[in-house]
């Protein structure tokens, strides 16, 4: 009777633990292929095994001078004062988003050079710079 | 002058903490059974002061006193009235004032309004509840004081940053602060339970009512976030999975799972201890968010001025606070006593709270990981919505599954066979309608759909079976109902909204499938605080020959200078009509996103709907207590 007990006991516990463990597998699998990673105009430069399909994060400073519009989209260049690269969006850009001033994108890399956005990262105060980005623009101030 | 009276007040909120908790100490070991008159002055002595402070900050804020470092940084004597009012919590240091003071507040409630209570337990609870108050009071003092004085005393102040001058942003902080602030008390009953040792029932009655009241205003508090989020932000979303949203989302999973196992508990049927965790664990979400949101290590779109000493003022007190809850959890661990068995009502009471616990555990690892890689390997991520819609989407099939058999558990046996089938044919031809209408292929919308409407049938139902019999519990029928119309509307609208981004010139007209937008008219306009720069843009629907005018605007404002859009929105009960434009830098080309999003009306009253079954309950139980 006792060993009966501790069998459906063991057995609950078993599929429990199992259950756990498969969802923890299925948490990390999903959140793995959906981060994005963030690079600066120079790591895209230097990174060779760049993934075009996945999403990704590029962030650093819109070139002065170099916006550009038309009717459906506009062109400006990103840079981390060491290297640049085109970026082309449609859509709206954020109440912040200036020549001069910080920016981050989130899109897909055409290549090495040109950078689609499917989206421009708002801010709400005009000193605010996204914690990635105030890294790497120290690093590459030192 | 005012900086003083507030540092006064401060003072002696904190002069009664101590003698509260001095008293209450000595109090444990007296023999009698009451509860002296003096801990009950001390409380009301606490409160007076704590509300005092408060009301002499709002003071130097409507007077502009910018004596204040605090209000001259956050305030300009053109402000509206209102905003200067807002403007009082709408920084960290005013923000954590209403923190001690909505301690106090709900220390004092407790004391004043718990009653036929153990007196150890209630002794107790508010040690504990003043031990809480006393520490952030410190925090206040040492690191955060709104009333720091200035000298010399500036003519004006910088302004408050124009995103946050709206009205649903102004009345946002103090909802989610009543929320999971209010969560604090039954932090402290939890583990004033466990040392007096009272028994499970008394315990689960004296903490429901507050449970009900933080999980209403925290419901309450999300939606009214969503909704500025919505308009405000000008990206049509309301829900972005960001880091600051789901620390106000965590402590909400914690309230509802807790909410329905004390349903159990309250019967006497068990779950003693897993209520207690989940009563600590809902403050502890609330201090984690808090520590998220204030210390500035995640990135998000809602930024808030942040501090790394504020940070580690709150990472320290939380990592205290979570190891002497285990250490007080495992000394004093209750007695269980476990009567359901595994296919009872209780059970799928008690499912809901695997869901909400693994929704926790999905929302929790998806806020840190970033924050945890960056420390480790350095790289810099974000965690993007499809994780969390991937993740939790297939999880809301068994979920609105249960919600809608598992309350009717208990009488599918008998007579109610016939009803119970009667719902899930009219479900499916409801199902089928929706299906041929909308043509949506993926197989996982249509189960949750399928699902939500399953749920709100039932629910129908049962409200028509309530009138008949009245003792079904009208609260729990109102709330899943809310949350099927809910998840059905969210999908419904997932699925029609259209967004197009374009750019015009002044005059021009943009096609697009079903609409016309014409570029009418620009105008210029001197507001009290601001410059505004309004569009006027003819909408016009291909199919059935409608127009609407939308007026989006662009506001320069100079105090701080700020430039914000403002979407025009076009609202009805069944479709929302949503544009913003942008200027691009110095061109005289206008960005446009011109958005329709059906249902967002229904997707707001279908969260209020969730919400009063909270307020349903919380009502009968206090007629049941009058009978």
């Amino acid at each position: 009777m006792l060993f009966k007990k501790v069998k459906i006991r063991l057995s609950i516990l078993l599929t429990l633990s199992a259950i756990s463990v498969f969802l923890i597998f299925l948490v990390f699998k999903v959140l793995e292929d959906n981060v994005l990673y963030f690079y600066s105009p120079s790591e895209i430069k230097n990174t060779n095994d760049l993934n075009l399909n996945k999403k990704i994060r590029v962030g650093g400073m819109v070139k002065k001078g170099s916006i550009q519009s038309n009717e459906t989209e506009i062109k400006f260049v990103v840079t981390d004062l060491n290297n640049e690269i085109i970026v082309s969006y449609s859509g709206t850009v954020p109440a912040l988003f200036a020549e001069g001033k910080g920016v981050v994108a989130e899109g897909r890399l055409r290549d090495k050079k040109f950078f689609i956005a499917k989206r421009i990262l708002a801010k709400h105060d005009e000193n605010y710079m996204p914690p990635e980005l105030r890294g790497n623009l120290n690093k590459d101030a030192k | 002058m005012l900086s003083k009276l507030g540092i006064l007040f401060i003072i002696g909120t904190l002069f009664t903490s101590l003698s509260i908790i001095f008293l209450t100490f000595k109090e444990l070991k007296a023999i009698d059974n009451l509860i002296p008159s003096k801990i009950y002055k001390f409380s009301l002595f606490q409160l007076f002061f704590s509300i005092s402070s408060f009301f002499v900050l709002l003071l130097a804020y409507i007077l502009s006193d910018f004596s204040l470092v605090n209000v001259y940084e956050n305030s300009h004597s053109n402000k509206p009235l209102f905003y200067k009012i807002s403007g009082t919590w709408g920084n960290h240091e005013g923000s954590l004032l209403l923190w001690i003071n909505i301690l106090v507040l709900f220390s004092s409630l407790f004391l004043f309004l718990t009653k036929n209570s153990d007196k150890s337990f209630k002794i107790l609870t508010l040690l504990f509840q003043n031990l809480l108050i006393i520490t952030f009071l410190i925090f206040l003092l040492t690191n955060s004081n709104p009333f720091s004085e200035l000298f010399p005393v500036p003519l004006e102040g910088l302004g408050l940053n124009p995103i946050l001058q709206d009205p649903a942003l102004a009345i946002h902080p103090p909802l989610l602060y009543i929320g999971f602030v209010g969560s604090s008390i039954y932090f402290s009953a939890a583990l004033a339970a466990l040392i007096s040792k009272i028994d499970s029932q008394s315990f689960a009655i004296s903490i429901k009512s507050w449970v009900l009241v933080s999980w209403f205003f925290q419901t309450v508090g999300i939606l009214v976030g969503s909704i500025w989020a919505y308009y405000e932000l000008g990206w049509g979303g309301y829900w972005f999975w960001d880091p600051v949203e789901n620390s106000s989302l965590m402590p909400w999973f914690v309230m509802t799972a807790l909410l329905h196992s004390i349903l159990v508990l309250e019967r006497r049927i068990g779950l003693y201890s897993w209520v207690i965790v989940l009563s600590i664990l809902t403050f502890t979400m609330s201090v984690t968010g808090t520590f998220l949101v204030r210390s500035g290590i995640l990135n998000s779109v809602h930024t808030f001025a942040s501090d790394p000493s504020r940070g580690l003022f709150i990472l320290s007190f939380l990592v205290l606070m979570v190891f002497s809850s285990i250490f007080i959890f495992f000394k004093f661990s209750p007695k269980e006593n476990k009567k359901y068995s595994i296919f009872s009502k209780e059970a799928f009471i008690i499912a809901n709270n695997w869901f909400m616990i693994f929704f926790l555990g999905v929302v929790l690892i998806g806020t840190l990981y970033p924050v945890l890689l960056d420390t480790i390997t350095g790289s810099k991520i974000s965690v993007g919505p499809p994780y969390y819609n991937l993740i939790l989407a297939p999880f809301l099939i068994p979920l609105l599954f249960l919600m809608t058999s598992g309350p009717n558990y208990k009488w599918i046996s008998n007579d109610v066979r016939s009803l119970f089938n009667l719902v899930l044919v009219l479900s499916v031809t409801f199902f089928l309608i929706t299906f041929f209408l909308i043509k949506e292929n993926n197989l996982l919308i249509n189960l949750i759909l399928f699902f939500s409407i399953y749920l709100i049938t039932q629910t129908l139902f049962d409200f028509y079976e309530s009138f008949k019999k009245k003792n079904i519990n009208i609260s729990r029928i109102i709330s899943h109902l809310g949350f099927g119309l809910l998840i059905f509307f969210i999908y419904i609208n997932h699925i029609f909204s259209v967004e197009n981004n374009f750019n015009l010139k002044l005059g021009e007209t943009k096609k697009t499938d079903y609409y016309t937008i014409k570029f009418v008219n620009l105008e210029e306009q001197s507001i009290k605080n601001y410059k505004s720069i309004i569009g006027y843009f003819n909408v016009s629907n291909k199919k059935n020959f409608t127009s609407k005018e939308l007026r989006p605007e662009i506001r320069v404002y100079d105090k701080p200078f700020t430039i914000t859009y403002e979407a025009s929105i076009n609202s009805n009960l069944f479709s929302d009509t949503y544009l913003t434009m942008s200027n691009i830098s110095d061109t005289d080309v206008f960005n446009i996103k011109f958005q329709v999003k059906p249902f967002m009306n229904l997707i707001w009253l279908s969260v209020l709907l969730l919400s009063l079954g909270g307020v349903l309950n919380f009502f009968k139980r206090k007629k049941n207590e009058k009978n």
